[in-house]
């Protein structure tokens, strides 16, 4: 298809372990426009083992945009300097012959580094645990429209459901603040009427869980949200203290 | 009262305090300008304006302990917050892309807010101590309005004042909008003006501050 190959030197994060200093290698590459980020890792990993080298650790899954599970800081960008745009879905086309590529794995002391490119985000899983769902049998799927729901509730608690739980949010916040995707989590279920029971003990729980697990507090310079691959809005961050600091005063069920 | 200590020390509570604390400061800002700016009235407005203060001084006495506490508690948990911060994020980025998505203001409240507190305990032992203590600090006067003549009519402590309100300007531009954010007050259709509003809040505020000092530099007073 389109174009040259493009020249690109990569200066990736090399970790083997969790305990051991990293340090950045370099790499060169060429490479076709047309390929993704991860393409490029793959193809870089191929001659790697070729050469009887480690290959670069780094997660994917889905490979389009939707699982969460890629994650790389790309020139001090998580998920790259597109905006909206997940690891995988990012094309060498973005970048120019020459360039000089940063690859880093999330950083946050919650999200310890496994190896090279990636970090145990299980503390996200802690924090879903904690109230993440409602805990009520809801039967068969209803038919569609027996509860009424306007369309712009609907449409805010579909953008907040969008959240992928990809840790971005957490990697570009200078306190490491999760405060983006547990936002995110509570919002989707506080805009339905499903998630009204336990509404106000969902964010007290997920709120302990989150600083359990070593977050930083939101300071409200908003990078989560720049950089967030889905948009995600830090209204949903307004919404969670706002039903936070309800559930203390007037909607208090449970102390926690 | 064990639940109110535990959320006050949760994540949110403790950013909730912040909001809190700054906001009454806020409040502050502005009745301490509007009494200050009566030094553009001349000695007797001035002095008069501060004599009748002296009229209800247990009011203002019991009104300064409540400033206290709240700048403590702010000044605490500031702090505080910062400190977790840092370790929530111990290592750095071999680029820093913070610079391009966030503003100055927001990057640097620990920096602007601990120079305001520098500021405030120069600002105390002059000005609060020589008007409740010690008088003019060459003839022990409560000539409040000369003692006023005295710090800024010296350059090198009008230009500190100037400097510290500037930076007060930088520590309120971020706030205003961030303690509406953490109370939950926030949706999209307004954020925008309440950013506008803090921003002319700390214009007005730091210029305001800081016209005075400039005013008499240039003018020596009245
Ligand atoms: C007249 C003086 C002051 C006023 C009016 C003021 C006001 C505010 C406001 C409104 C906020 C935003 C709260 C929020 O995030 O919701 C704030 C944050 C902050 N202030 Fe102050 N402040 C003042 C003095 C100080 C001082 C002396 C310090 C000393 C260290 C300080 C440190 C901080 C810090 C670190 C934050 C950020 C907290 C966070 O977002 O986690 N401030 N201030
Ligand atoms: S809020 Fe955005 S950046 Fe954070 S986990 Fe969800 S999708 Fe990822
Ligand atoms: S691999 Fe699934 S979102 Fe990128």
């Amino acid at each position: 298809m389109s174009g040259e190959h493009l020249n690109i030197t990569l200066k990736i994060w090399r970790q083997n372990s969790p305990n051991d200093n990293g340090q950045f290698e370099e790499f060169k590459v060429s490479i076709s426009p047309d390929a993704s980020i991860l393409e490029m890792l793959d193809e870089l990993n191929n001659n790697l083992e070729r050469e009887g080298k480690r290959p670069v650790a780094f997660e994917s899954d889905c490979r389009e945009g939707i699982c969460g599970t890629c994650g790389i800081v790309i020139n001090g960008h998580p998920h790259g300097p597109l905006p909206k745009t997940a690891t995988c879905q990012l094309h060498m086309r973005n970048f120019k012959d020459g360039d000089v590529i940063y690859l880093e794995p999330f950083r946050a002391a919650a999200f310890p580094i496994i190896r090279d490119l990636i970090v145990d985000r299980s503390a996200f899983d802690k924090i879903q645990q904690a109230g993440g769902y409602i805990s009520f049998n809801t039967g068969g799927a209803p038919d569609a429209n027996t509860i009424p729901i306007g369309k712009d509730v609907a449409a805010e608690a579909l953008d907040a459901a969008e959240c992928i739980g990809c840790g971005a949010c957490v990697a570009a916040c200078k306190n490491s603040s999760a405060m983006l995707f547990v936002g995110a989590k509570v919002s989707q279920y506080a805009l339905l009427p499903q998630g009204q029971p336990e509404r106000y003990k969902r964010v007290q729980t997920m709120v302990a869980a989150m600083d359990e697990a070593g977050f930083g507090s939101c300071t409200n310079t908003y990078a989560c949200e720049a950089e967030c691959p889905k948009g995600i809005s830090i209204m949903n961050i307004a919404r969670m203290n706002r039903d936070f600091i309800k559930s203390k005063i007037v909607e208090q069920e449970v102390d926690i | 009262m064990g639940w109110l200590t535990t959320s006050l020390n949760r994540s949110i509570g403790k950013k909730f305090v912040m909001a809190l604390t700054g906001s009454l400061l806020m409040l502050f800002l502005i009745i301490h300008l509007i009494g200050n700016l009566t030094l553009y009235g001349g000695r007797e407005a001035f002095n008069g304006y501060v004599e009748t203060l002296e009229v209800v001084k247990p009011v203002v006495r019991v009104i300064e302990v409540i400033l206290a506490l709240i700048f403590i508690y702010h000044i605490f948990n500031g702090v505080r917050l910062w400190w977790e911060n840092k370790k929530a994020k111990p290592d750095k980025y071999a680029i820093n892309a913070n610079k391009e998505i966030t503003t100055f203001s927001s990057r640097t409240t620990i920096v602007t807010g601990s120079i305001i507190f520098i500021f405030l305990v120069l600002h105390l032992s002059t000005f609060w101590y020589q008007f409740n203590i010690s008088g003019h600090p060459e003839t022990g006067s409560f000539e409040f309005y000369d003692i006023v003549t005295y710090w800024f009519n010296q350059p090198v402590y009008s230009i500190v004042y100037i400097i510290a309100v500037l930076l007060l300007g930088f520590h309120l531009n971020h706030g205003f909008q961030s303690a509406f954010q953490t109370f939950g007050w926030n949706k999209k259709r307004y954020f925008p003006t309440i950013k506008l509003i803090g921003t002319i809040y700390a214009l007005i505020i730091s210029l305001g501050f800081a016209s005075i000092p400039i005013y008499f530099l240039l003018t020596g007073g009245k």
